[in-house]
């Protein structure tokens, strides 16, 4: 492994599949009476959150307890960022202090590149702006994987914020590199120039992205990006892109609905899709403990030389 | 390279071993089998085979992955982290007569960091140790409770175990450096 994991391609194939079967191993942990393995004792991991967050940062704080590293969380509101810090001086100060890995969430794109290059400690990208967000498209991968058994040849479409989406960017890259064929579909004020370049379909017509497709992946409408007239109105996205029922048998029958969260229901997913029989929403969120357990496992060990 | 234990010889100590589980255990209840993988594994199988033979009772089998308590990682500054693989005990350990199962019993740091990770599954009433090969040079005051073979070794010399699940033939060996 590199010294860090600040986007996909940190990993090479072989890496991503280790993560992936390294999860199964630990998400046994997980189930166990007493849910703590010593593997990371000693170590100091401090979760340095620029952005608000529940999900990514409850569930890095739990992958590290349970294997008893020493956290500790950063919220940006009751930091001394407020009083004007910038991003490298905050981290040379946390750096002073010796940690052994930062997890880092930042609204701006490459803030983790930033933090690599002025840092020992080894740093963990958990949502940069609208670039990369690697360990969910991780633990998305070990879900499509548990229910698929493989991700190689499966139909993926990927539906909504393309544009602001580091969820998307990160999905794509390890996607295509396992094999599988991606679709994206948004309204084009939400398609990235240039997308298909990373080897994906685009179709501005839903219905065309999600036809016999084996997982369906919405993203979220992020509202707190969102400076400029990209959609008419939230109700009107729901009636051309939102994941209805209707929408939803169009896929083959046994597909898989993901959402990375936070959803909006009712404008990029109907509650009865969110909740309903083909949904693993919240096993996503469960899986996303494992799998950041085998990240944060498998980057404590020796980097290589590189 | 010699062989220390051939097939027959291998299957004839597990069969002794089983024979001694039941006399000292007065019998399999409450026993249980915890194989450390890899290669404890099959041993805790095969095992849990010849008990059934001899009792007409199942004895509920597991398997342990140790590396997450190893005593041993993280110490070096390069080199990727060893493989981590499923634990599996799908029984309660409490109040249970439990056996460990290895192949080759050399340091004792291995059955040390089994223990650590049997514990956190429970309390059971007895915790018992089997082996294939006591190969001696111990670093940790501890004593299998059952052994196929004692091997005197050098520190020098590598004990090989292959087995038919794994490795394809049930052989012993011993390699020179």
């Amino acid at each position: 492994m590199k010294k860090d994991l600040l986007s996909i391609d940190d990993l090479t194939t072989d890496e991503i599949l280790l993560v992936l079967d390294t999860a199964e191993a630990m998400r046994e942990i997980g189930q166990r009476p007493i849910k703590k393995v010593p593997t990371l004792r000693g170590k100091t991991i401090v979760n340095l959150f620029y952005e608000p967050s529940t999900r990514t940062r409850t569930s890095f704080e739990i992958a590290e307890k349970r294997l008893s590293a020493d956290t500790l969380n950063i919220a940006v509101a009751a930091s001394s960022v407020l009083k004007g810090e910038t991003l490298a001086d905050t981290a040379m100060n946390i750096e002073a202090m010796a940690p052994d890995m930062i997890v880092l969430r930042h609204a701006s794109s490459g803030a983790g590149h930033l933090l690599s290059r002025i840092c020992r400690s080894r740093i963990i990208n958990a949502g940069d702006g609208m670039h990369e967000h690697p360990t969910q498209a991780l633990l998305d991968a070990f879900t499509i994987r548990e229910h698929k058994k493989r991700i190689e040849g499966l139909k993926v479409a990927i539906v909504g914020d393309l544009l602001h989406s580091r969820v998307l960017r990160s999905n794509v890259l390890l996607l295509t590199r396992l094999g599988a064929e991606v679709w994206v579909s948004g309204p084009p004020t939400f398609v990235p120039v240039g997308i298909e370049r990373f080897g994906v379909r685009v179709s501005p017509r839903v219905d065309e992205a999600v036809a016999d497709a084996d997982v369906i992946m919405m993203l979220r409408i992020q509202q707190e990006r969102l400076h400029g007239a990209f959609i008419p109105s939230l109700r009107e996205y729901f009636t051309t892109f939102g994941m209805t029922r209707e929408r939803v048998a169009r896929a083959k029958p046994d597909v898989i609905i993901m959402h990375p969260g936070p959803m909006n229901r009712g404008v990029e997913i109907a509650s009865d899709v969110a909740d309903g029989p083909d949904s693993v929403i919240l096993e996503q969120v469960a899986n996303g403990v494992a799998v950041r357990m085998a990240v944060l496992y498998l980057l404590a060990g020796g980097a290589e030389a590189d | 390279m010699p062989v220390v234990l051939d097939a027959d010889r291998i299957s004839r100590s597990l069969t002794r071993i089983a024979h001694e589980i039941v006399e000292r255990n007065r019998g399999v209840d409450d026993l249980a089998l915890v194989g450390i993988r890899t290669r404890g594994v099959p041993l805790a199988r095969r095992l849990a085979h010849l008990l059934r033979d001899i009792s007409h009772h199942d004895v509920p089998t597991g398997a342990l992955d140790i590396t997450l308590y190893r005593d041993d990682l993280m110490r070096t500054a390069v080199g990727a982290q060893p493989q981590i693989r499923k634990t599996e005990i799908p029984f309660s350990i409490d109040d249970k007569r439990i056996l460990l199962v290895d192949d080759v019993l050399y340091t004792g740091r291995t059955i040390r960091a089994a223990l650590d990770a049997l514990i956190e599954f429970g309390r059971p009433k007895v915790i018992q140790l089997v082996v294939l090969v006591d190969r001696g040079h111990r670093e940790l005051p501890i004593k299998a409770d059952y052994v196929g073979k004692n091997v005197p070794t050098s520190l020098a010399q590598s004990v090989q175990v292959h087995l038919t699940e794994v490795d394809g033939r049930d052989e012993v060996e011993i390699q020179e450096p």
